[in-house]
């Protein structure tokens, strides 16, 4: 809320002069960009950013024989092509092409082997639509785990326990005051080679690290959800626990049935914007080897050397990500109004 | 009922205080006993530790035959049989009017919804809004959100109510209907135990009035004894401020 009213009214004139200052402050900046860009020589090929999300091909099919093609059967799940191959007299072998195939050799054509004897078209996602699911799935499971991991730490650093308080103290403490980054490293280059090699010497495969990702994530987010949570508790009037303790209820029970819920409501806002840090923070998983998408954007731009529009793509990706949480929570925010 | 002994209580925060001096006192069964005193003097203090919302430091609190200040008693059970009203409400902004009534019913004594939903809009019927039962406390004026305190409290059937200063944060239009509600239960022979600034109230409804003055009771008896003759001189100082 600002302070309207508290000093005089503003004319109608004042309000659109200054909307339309913004309007032309916002070109004037794009516009600056793409001078900037068309001076040295940008060649602009926003057709090529497409193919990243979703890329269509055609691969060849080679023969896997010599000698002469007999019969070519259009069958549901593909095409078959039979051969008399030299290096088996007296018999017919076969080879079935997969469905999206185009035989381009007929009956009695002679074949080496290694010719090109059919197309098959194909398409599969791109390598920044996986990098965004790779996002939105580590996302995910580190948002739900900080949630669990804050809620729990928070419970403790507002516990009469010395044990529970003070390693709630010292886990939030730790992990705010190094940086995301550093823990990233930890976790896959010291848990993980430990972990790895613990679980090599039993025999068992070890861990991707795609997890190793989430658990920094959610180790280190659990650390602010904590404290958001303790605010959230502590800002809930003495008087509700009270009420509630001298009905007879538990600690527990006052805690789940009249504090957890007045304080939810209010720990939504501030929670929705440690999570959308969250999305943004795994942008760093790129380093220990999870194709998310930065490091998706990276590769592409690697390859197509189309480095503006893949990152302005990239960006405006995670904005989606981001504004698609915000308006969730808005909505649980709007449901749970009392 | 309750019967308190030696009462002591400190407070170390802010500062050091030595709120309650030695205070005992006995409410006998179907007794409505009201403590005044002027701010400061530890009424409230002593109310809140008769349900232990303050742990006196020593002395004994016997309620229903259990001292409260034994650590091993099981003060949730105890509690259930005492209730009590706050001055600022403190009813549950999350809750509707009638859920506010039958939660502690159903979570702590087991009762089924039905039990407790009947019993609560009969509780509302007799503090006067039925009508009201499905909206929010903050919907209510003060007046009613108090109403519905005191119906919460006797929704667990307690056997001692305590009321903390119920009509000190009420606009004054407000206040008649709250003690009206007191009157009834006073007169239906509830055991109260009632902090107050309202003399009206007190010499009206109250079977013994208590005063205290500086963590101590300075002197005690029946309104009338205390109202016309009182025989400490800060009774009668505190008593000429306020009437």
């Amino acid at each position: 809320m600002s302070y309207f009213g508290l000093d005089r009214p503003r004319s109608p004139l004042y309000y659109t002069a200054w909307k339309i200052t913004f309007v032309v402050g916002l070109l004037l900046t794009c516009g600056l960009f793409y001078y900037a860009a068309a001076s040295v020589h940008y060649d602009w090929r926003w057709y090529r950013v497409p193919q990243y999300f979703w890329y269509s091909g055609q691969e060849d099919i080679r023969s896997d024989f010599s000698g002469t093609v007999k019969e070519v059967q259009h069958t549901p799940s593909g095409t078959v092509i039979r051969f008399a191959a030299e290096d088996h007299p007296g018999e017919l072998v076969s080879m079935t092409l997969g469905a999206g195939s185009e035989a381009l050799v007929q009956p009695e054509t002679d074949v080496y082997m290694g010719d090109i004897i059919a197309k098959r078209s194909f398409s599969k996602p791109g390598i920044l639509l996986e990098g965004l699911w790779v996002t939105v799935v580590v996302s995910s499971f580190a948002i739900v785990a900080g949630i669990g991991i804050g809620l729990v730490t928070g419970l403790c650093r507002l516990s009469n326990n010395p044990a529970l308080r003070w390693g709630a103290i010292t886990y939030i403490e730790i992990i705010r005051g190094s940086p995301l980054l550093v823990q990233i490293f930890l976790w896959y280059f010291v848990v993980g080679f430990v972990v790895d090699a613990l679980l090599g010497q039993v025999g068992l495969p070890g861990i991707a690290p795609l997890w190793y990702g989430v658990a920094a994530l959610a180790i280190f987010t659990g650390a602010y959800v904590a404290e958001i949570v303790r605010a959230g508790i502590q800002s809930v009037h003495r008087g509700q626990m009270e009420a509630a303790r001298s009905l007879g209820m538990t600690h527990s029970q006052a805690m789940r049935k009249i504090i957890l819920p007045q304080a939810f409501r209010r720990i939504l806002p501030p929670l929705a914007g440690q999570f959308i840090s969250l999305i943004k923070d795994s942008s760093l998983l790129g380093v220990m080897a999870v194709r998310e998408l930065t490091k998706a954007t990276r590769e592409a731009v690697t390859s197509s050397l189309q480095s503006l529009e893949l990152w302005f793509t990239c960006a405006l990706l995670y904005l989606v990500l981001t504004f698609m949480l915000s308006l969730f929570v808005q909505y649980l925010e709007r449901r749970a109004v009392r | 009922m309750i019967h308190a002994k030696h009462v002591h209580k400190y407070f170390w925060i802010p500062h050091q205080l030595h709120a309650l001096k030695d205070v005992s006192l006995e409410v006998a069964k179907g007794e409505a006993l009201v403590i005044i005193g002027p701010s400061g003097s530890g009424k409230s203090t002593f109310l809140r530790c008769m349900n232990r919302l303050e742990y006196a430091d020593a002395g004994e609190i016997w309620v229903n035959g259990t001292n409260i200040l034994d650590v091993d008693c099981d003060i949730n059970k105890l509690r259930a049989e005492v209730g009590m009203v706050f001055q600022s409400f403190n009813l549950f902004p999350h809750l509707t009017v009638l859920q506010n009534l039958t939660l502690a019913p159903e979570t702590v004594l087991g009762r089924s919804s039905k039990q407790a939903n009947e019993k609560a809009m009969s509780l509302l019927e007799k503090v006067g809004i039925a009508e009201k039962c499905e909206v929010y406390p903050d919907q209510l004026s003060g007046g009613q959100q108090q109403r519905v305190a005191i119906a919460r409290a006797l929704a667990m059937d307690p056997q001692v109510m305590l009321f903390d200063e119920p009509t000190s944060a009420l606009d004054p239009e407000m206040v008649g209907e709250v003690l009206d509600v007191m009157r009834t239960l006073a007169r239906e022979g509830m055991t109260m135990v009632v902090v107050t600034h309202e003399m009206g109230f007190a010499r009206e409804v109250a079977d013994r009035l208590v005063f205290m003055d500086q963590g101590a009771i300075v002197e005690q008896g029946t309104p009338e004894e205390i109202f016309q003759n009182a025989q400490n001189d800060r009774t009668k100082l505190f008593l000429s401020q306020i009437l």
